[in-house]
């Protein structure tokens, strides 16, 4: 992994979250949120167009690695946006273009020469809504393996298996690897996604409001493993929740009307915003 | 105003309410009228269903007597009919009826025609649906809807005029008449069958699935052929099968290009005929209207017609076999 900016390593130093510390929303990233942390995905000056519609004005923020980044805001902030620019997922939109720069490590993500397939291998994403293939739960996850390495048959049963250990799914699905994905409960089915995605070996994983299709118990347990997996792994994930952005989060940007309006830790951005709209959001007076 | 009211809601709210409070106590429609014209559009509905029943039950009544009596006559006998490659209906003392001489037709010109019309209609498909820009769709798509507008006589024509010269250019062993030139043609007739239904097929897989692959580092080909083709497999199979019975039962392009020797052979460049064709020299030639060799066309479009059923059901089976539910 390219870093160029890291200042310490601390991939120890992140502790788990306690189980009980649902209640005390703040408590796990206090300790964090004075560490010094290291750049994963760089922006500065990003512009971005959807046709004549401007979704992006001029955003600059940093993402930093091994942290849970929430991006927040109403709809049609541009927060989404963002999001799809990190992995060129706006390529797929013939309207869509933007202006300005996004770095991850070295790599200018932007740029027309970046090999898309390598970034998104380097860049993973998981939906708002499941999407597992119409294949079978192993298929699923051995699809981007399949893609990208050649790897006997056991490599990439051991490749599967570590993936859904990863994403927290392997104990309910072992017995049945060959059923249909599309069998599973929501909840299993969004983490078979996000094993899907881990099983490319990612450095960055984004995620579209993961938990906006799931129920609360679902969605509990893809917080949790959002929170282990940053451990590992840079994640952005971009919430309507806002007590999801508090729960799992270590740094939270909020956007308003395609502009960033604030960004910061958490805690300092849910507690005590700088911004007056920051603080009305937040507290739930619009949105 | 009750003052009752008048605390519920503001003042000039009031004269709203009182309003539509009227209209809400106004009798409804009469509970028999509606009562009867459900009635009535209930059993419009089920004579319409009945009709093609019916109509379907005569043609195979039809079918059937006419059937049965072929098979009464002394010149025909199972064994022959269902045993022999020799179809030869109209000579006098040598009268044999094989009808495999006729499958053998229908089955090399549908072979031909799919060899074309299928991987072509498909690839063709996935690039409308996967590749081609918004533009190139618009323009494509109609120009196929076209083609497949064209009367059938005039692909006859094309296959005679056209097909079969430049066949004949190519390789000199080609006559005529030919399975080769009548297969292309049916082909190029089945092509936007295949291509505007698969097209179809691939579009309704949802988008979601192709962001999912996308976002895993797949390349377009990756996406359309290992995401969104078998997802899309059971409309594609579907569409394949349509194709195969529209080809079965062609007719015109046939009768004008594949001639009239009904032969049991597996040589394209060789004339042949189908069981269209074969009922379609007989209902418009100069054969008196009773007889055996008459009665044989019922039997042959009997046989037709369980073919194209079977190619029905087997659809219905596979396709359900391979139904896949997205969400």
């Amino acid at each position: 992994m390219s870093n160029p900016i890291t200042l310490t390593d601390e991939a120890t130093a992140i502790e788990p979250r306690p189980r009980d510390g649902r209640q005390t929303h703040f408590a796990h990233s206090r300790d964090q949120a004075s560490e010094p942390t290291t750049l994963a995905i760089g922006v500065r000056d990003l512009n971005a167009w959807y046709g004549d519609f401007q979704a992006l004005h001029s955003i600059s923020l940093d993402i930093p690695a091994n942290r849970v980044s929430a991006l927040i805001g109403p709809s049609g902030c541009g927060k989404s946006t963002l999001l799809r620019w990190f992995n060129r997922m706006n390529d797929t939109i013939p309207t869509a273009h933007a202006r300005g720069s996004v770095h991850l490590g070295d790599t200018d993500l932007l740029s027309r020469t970046t090999d898309v397939v390598d970034l998104r291998r380097r860049i993973g994403i998981v939906f708002q809504r499941p999407n597992p293939f119409p294949k079978s739960i192993f298929d699923n996850v051995a699809f981007g393996p399949r893609l990208h390495m050649k790897l006997s048959r056991t490599e990439l049963q051991d490749v599967v298996e570590w993936a859904l250990r990863k994403a927290a799914v392997w104990d309910e699905v072992k017995d049945r690897l060959a059923s249909p994905a599309l069998g599973l409960s929501g909840g299993q089915q969004q983490r078979l996604c996000i094993a899907r995605a881990i099983a490319v070996g990612p450095e960055v994983l984004l995620m579209d409001e993961p938990c906006s299709a799931l129920d609360p118990a679902s969605t509990l347990a893809v917080e949790d493993l959002i929170f282990e997996l940053r451990r590992q792994y840079t994640i952005v994930i971009v919430t309507h929740n806002m007590q999801q952005a508090a729960r799992c989060s270590d740094q939270t940007a909020f956007f308003y009307e395609g502009r960033l309006i604030e960004v910061g830790a958490t805690t300092t951005v849910f507690t005590k915003p700088k911004q007056q709209q920051t603080e009305d959001y937040v507290s739930g007076k619009f949105g | 105003m009750s003052s009752a009211n008048s605390l519920a809601t503001p003042t000039w709210r009031g004269d709203l309410d009182d309003r539509v409070g009227k209209y809400l106590g106004r009798s409804h429609r009469s509970l028999k009228l509606v009562r009867g014209r459900e009635t009535v559009i209930y059993a419009i509905l089920i004579a319409s269903g009945l009709f093609s029943l019916l109509i379907t039950g005569a043609i195979i009544y039809v079918l059937a007597i006419e059937t049965v009596s072929f098979f009464k006559s002394d010149e025909v006998t199972f064994a022959n009919f269902f045993g022999s490659t020799t179809w030869n209906p109209l000579l006098g003392g040598t009268k044999s009826f094989g009808i495999w001489a006729l499958i053998c037709g229908t089955m090399l010109v549908t072979a031909i025609a799919m060899s074309i019309a299928l991987p072509l209609g498909l690839i063709t498909a996935i690039y409308l649906s996967e590749y081609a820009p918004r533009g190139v769709r618009n323009v494509l798509k109609p120009v196929l809807e076209v083609l497949a507008g064209v009367p059938t006589v005039v692909y006859g024509f094309f296959a005679l005029m056209t097909i079969t010269p430049i066949l004949q250019w190519l390789h000199s062993g080609f006559s005529v008449y030919n399975a080769a030139s009548a297969g292309i043609a049916v082909g190029i007739l089945c092509l936007p069958t295949v291509c505007s239904l698969a097209e179809d097929a691939l579009q309704a897989v949802p988008r979601g699935l192709r962001e999912g692959a996308y976002g895993l580092g797949a390349t377009r080909f990756d996406v359309s052929v290992k995401v969104v083709v078998p997802a899309a497999l059971s409309g594609i199979i579907s569409a394949f099968l349509l194709a195969i019975a529209r080809a079965v039962g062609e007719t015109m392009i046939v009768a004008l290009a594949a001639g009239s020797l009904a032969q049991a052979t597996l040589d394209p460049r060789q004339q042949v005929q189908t069981m269209t064709g074969f009922m379609v020299q007989m209902a418009s030639g100069d054969v008196s209207n009773y007889g055996t060799e008459y009665y044989s066309m019922y039997a042959v479009a009997f046989t037709l017609f369980v073919m194209t059923l079977a190619l029905t059901m087997v659809g219905n089976l596979v396709r359900r076999r391979f139904r896949e539910a997205y969400e």
